[in-house]
């Protein structure tokens, strides 16, 4: 049964005062034109957007959830990396 | 028959063209082949029942008897209505709903073209909103129809029965009768000659991109526009009707 289902592809909606797409959610579709139609039909239907694009989930290459302490946990701690651990020095206006 | 009602009865056939397909529509919802699908189909059905309304609701206006939109829809009779017959016709399988709407939105959307630069105002504004969701109901309905006419022997072999059987109900769409004639001279309204041509254009493109034969017959049934519907109209309109008729005058 599982082969028998549409393909899923994944849904990313431009708002009107968005700059960027962000993800909406996913559609079943049988091929790209489908999935735009189903994308605009199921996420659009109160105005969200003005621009879609749909890519096969299938196509996405995803983070393994496993290695997440070795990519993300490192980041943790350096705290010289955000801006608001510098001091602007006196008399510095802009920075 | 007065300028004034000469733009009545159009609007009401155009009314009675949306509001049957919308009612036809809505006799799928939930019955999808799948879940995105379904959306789409209701989709539709609102569009076409919210365009029924807007002719409904200005053709009351300008009428003045205070028959709103809930009058024409569910308070005239089978008789009274004046729509197509290709639009009355059952769902059928999902391609013979497919092919229906394809060959009905390719006129209406040739119709709601030329109603744009008709004199009347408000319909030239109705026909300029409408025009975009059938611009869509097209674009979905090709799809599906290509899909379908270019997909597998059997799928192929359903819709080009499909157009066979609906064949016969398009040709009164470019029938024109005194109520055409008269919208075209008093109110600068579609030339139903000039349509017919571009239509079968259209439609020879979109068949032959289905890889779906086009139909050599030529033979007509009519009688819609003027009152006289097939036997599967009284069964439509006595569930569309049903509430209000137990219920007169009930309202949400």
């Amino acid at each position: 049964m599982a082969d028998k289902n549409w393909p899923l592809y994944e849904v990313f909606i431009r708002s009107k005062s968005g700059l960027s797409h962000r993800h909406a959610g996913s559609v079943h579709a049988a091929d790209d034109e489908m999935a735009l139609d189903h994308a605009r039909d199921v996420y659009t239907r109160r105005n969200e957007g003005i621009s879609i694009w749909v890519v096969r989930s299938s196509e996405i290459v995803a983070s393994d959830p496993a290695e997440s302490s070795a990519l993300f946990e490192p980041a943790t701690d350096k705290i010289y990396r955000h801006p608001t651990f510098y001091e602007i020095p006196d008399g510095v206006e802009n920075l | 028959m007065s300028k004034k009602d000469i733009l009545i009865a159009y609007l009401l056939r155009l009314g009675d063209n949306a509001l049957v397909l919308g009612q036809r529509l809505t006799e799928i919802v939930a019955a999808g082949p799948e879940l995105e699908e379904e959306l789409a189909n209701a989709n539709l059905a609102l569009d076409y029942l919210g365009q029924a309304r807007m002719f409904y609701s200005y053709a009351g206006e300008l009428e003045g008897k205070d028959r709103g939109e809930d009058y024409f829809a569910f308070l005239r009779e089978e008789g009274e209505f004046r729509n197509l017959l290709l639009v009355e016709q059952p769902n059928g399988h999902f391609g013979d709903t497919i092919i229906r709407q394809v060959l009905f939105d390719i006129f209406y959307l040739l119709q709601l073209d030329a109603l744009q630069s008709c004199s009347d105002e408000r319909l030239a504004e109705i026909a300029a909103k409408a025009i975009k969701e059938i611009r869509y109901h097209l674009r979905h309905g090709r799809q599906w129809m290509i899909r379908l006419g270019d997909g597998t022997d059997q799928s192929h072999q359903r819709v080009s029965d499909s157009v066979q059987h609906l064949w016969m109900y398009t040709g009164e769409m470019f029938a024109t009768d005194a109520l055409d004639d008269a919208m075209r001279k008093e109110w600068d309204g579609p030339d139903l000659a000039l349509l017919k041509e571009r239509w079968q254009a259209e439609v020879a493109q979109m068949l032959d991109e289905a890889t779906i034969s086009l139909p050599d017959g030529d033979w007509a049934a009519d009688g819609g526009k003027q009152g006289r519907h097939t036997e599967h109209f009284g069964y439509l309109i006595a569930e569309m009707q049903h509430l209000q008729r137990v219920h007169p005058g009930l309202s949400w």
